[in-house]
């Protein structure tokens, strides 16, 4: 280090430690300011849209392999997929004939007892376009963004259950946090006997745990978890997890309960996005806000 | 002066600003290929790595401003926070600028060694970071300083021979 900058004959600018310290500092600030506060969500979106044609560069190879990969199919997988895909859809119309029935029933019985609807949910298909490089974190980048009104929040689900939320929105491509990610909960009940619960993401492992459900609490290995749809933004009754192991020790008052999910988490290449258009009442205010007001209007708003 | 001191005394081209830069985005490019599962554990930093070549082998060109700029581009790509990558890189860069008379004397397995702990280095400060901010480590993300590490011999005969005049010149 002293050899750097021993002699100078030559103006070379500030130090290597001067530089170090200036952009260690500047680091540190935009971190401290990034985790605190979210101001730099707007140079986020340059910077991004700056990076999108190299990100979009990289996964070239990828595409193009896919297309090629699409373009060679023989005829006879073609031929026994189209069997397939048409036996799949005969079964899937005598399913949704029944399932027509019965919603209009519902419908009807829903007026008869003044239970809000169920309002549908509007889909959107993406591609993924690449995976989080960061180890730490468990989250796609989809080719859908503010651009196709898309918003932070929606929820990602494939043809087979949850997937994840989508977290962060840029002009042509959104962020998506899956399941799986470290404290990321979904609010879930048992499909065997609606016991409501909350689904937390393992991290490391790609499982998911059920925390602080007590040690005789009535769960088996094998039960389905389904979305509970009471927070508003999942919709009720998707499919999210399956129980895998149940630790019982009763010298801790909860229960170590591991589940993996159900959906195509890791290796899903299209995505279904829900727009949740059905919003929930507003949640009454605490108790310490009501003396200024507006508890009592949040509560007259949620009267019919 | 690089000419001088390299130990096989072999001539290069000077290195202009297009090579530098091709080479950076080359790298950034090979670290958003989509990769995953295990495979993203194992992934090597190229960005990290050409970044680490320039500041040991052109230390006036390439310094911990232009590291940090890179690492302002990667938390963006990597929705990691702002300054995550770009701290771990101005150290790395500091690093090879402050050993950059060492490795060039060396051959490529003295510099593989030489270089490893500054790897390591950049790694721990981007888990240290990611540590303070969340609570755990994931310990296999330490995999990848060795990958990285390993293809620093690789990574430096391909620049090196990139940088090296035309056949038809030599005598």
């Amino acid at each position: 280090m002293e050899h750097t900058d021993s002699v100078r004959f030559f103006k070379r600018g500030p130090s290597p430690v001067v530089r170090l310290v200036f952009f260690s500092l500047l680091s540190l600030l935009l971190l401290f300011v990034d985790a605190r506060y979210k101001y730099l969500e707007s140079t986020r979106n340059v910077l991004a849209t700056l990076v999108y044609p190299i990100q979009r560069l990289a996964t070239l190879p990828a595409t193009v392999w896919h297309e090629v990969d699409e373009f060679l199919v023989t005829q006879t997988g073609l031929i026994d997929e189209n069997e397939q895909l048409r036996e799949r859809h005969i079964t899937d119309i005598a399913h949704l004939q029944q399932l027509r029935i019965l919603q209009k029933e519902n419908a009807r019985l829903r007026k008869l007892l003044d239970v809000q609807q169920h309002s549908e949910y509007r889909l959107q298909l993406a591609e993924v376009i690449y995976v989080a490089r960061d180890v730490f974190q468990r989250k796609v980048f989809v080719d859908k963004g503010s651009q196709a009104g898309i918003e932070a929040g929606q929820v990602v689900m494939d043809d087979n259950g949850i997937i994840g939320q989508v977290t962060r929105v840029y002009p042509w491509l959104s962020e998506i946090t899956l399941v799986t990610d470290r404290d990321h909960a979904v609010p879930v009940q048992i499909a065997r006997n609606g016991l409501r619960s909350i689904v937390f993401g393992a991290g490391d492992t790609g499982d998911l745990s059920l925390r602080y459900m007590p040690v005789n609490a009535d769960i088996k290995e094998g039960d389905e978890l389904v979305t509970s749809g009471i927070d508003g933004t999942y919709p009720p009754g998707v499919p999210v997890a399956m129980v895998t192991h149940i630790e019982r020790d009763p010298a801790y008052p909860f229960a170590r309960i591991v589940c993996s999910p159900v959906a195509g988490v890791n290796d899903q290449r299209f995505l279904l996005i829900l727009s949740n258009e059905r919003k929930l009442p507003p949640r009454p205010l605490a108790a310490s806000e009501q003396p200024h007001g507006k508890g009592k209007q949040g509560r007259r708003k949620m009267l019919p | 002066m690089t000419i001088l001191v390299t130990k096989d005394r072999e001539f290069l081209l000077p290195a202009s600003r297009t090579f530098i830069a091709l080479s950076l985005l080359g790298a950034l490019v090979l670290d958003w290929l989509p990769w995953s599962g295990i495979w993203l554990s194992l992934r090597p930093d190229f960005v990290a790595l050409v970044l680490l070549y320039w500041c040991t082998h052109k230390p006036y060109r390439i310094g911990i401003g232009i590291a940090w700029a890179m690492g302002i581009l990667a938390d963006v790509a990597d929705a990691s926070l702002f300054g995550q990558h770009a701290l771990a890189y101005a150290v790395l860069a500091f690093g090879g600028i402050v050993l950059h008379r060492r490795v060039q004397m060396f051959d490529l397995r003295q510099q593989t060694m030489q270089i490893f702990p500054l790897v390591l280095a950049a790694y721990a400060v981007y888990a240290l970071v990611h540590w303070q901010l969340h609570g755990y480590i994931a310990w296999e993300y330490f995999s990848g300083s060795v990958t990285t590490t390993l293809l620093w011999a690789p990574l430096t005969l391909l620049l090196q021979a990139l940088r090296r005049p035309h056949a038809e010149n030599e005598l």
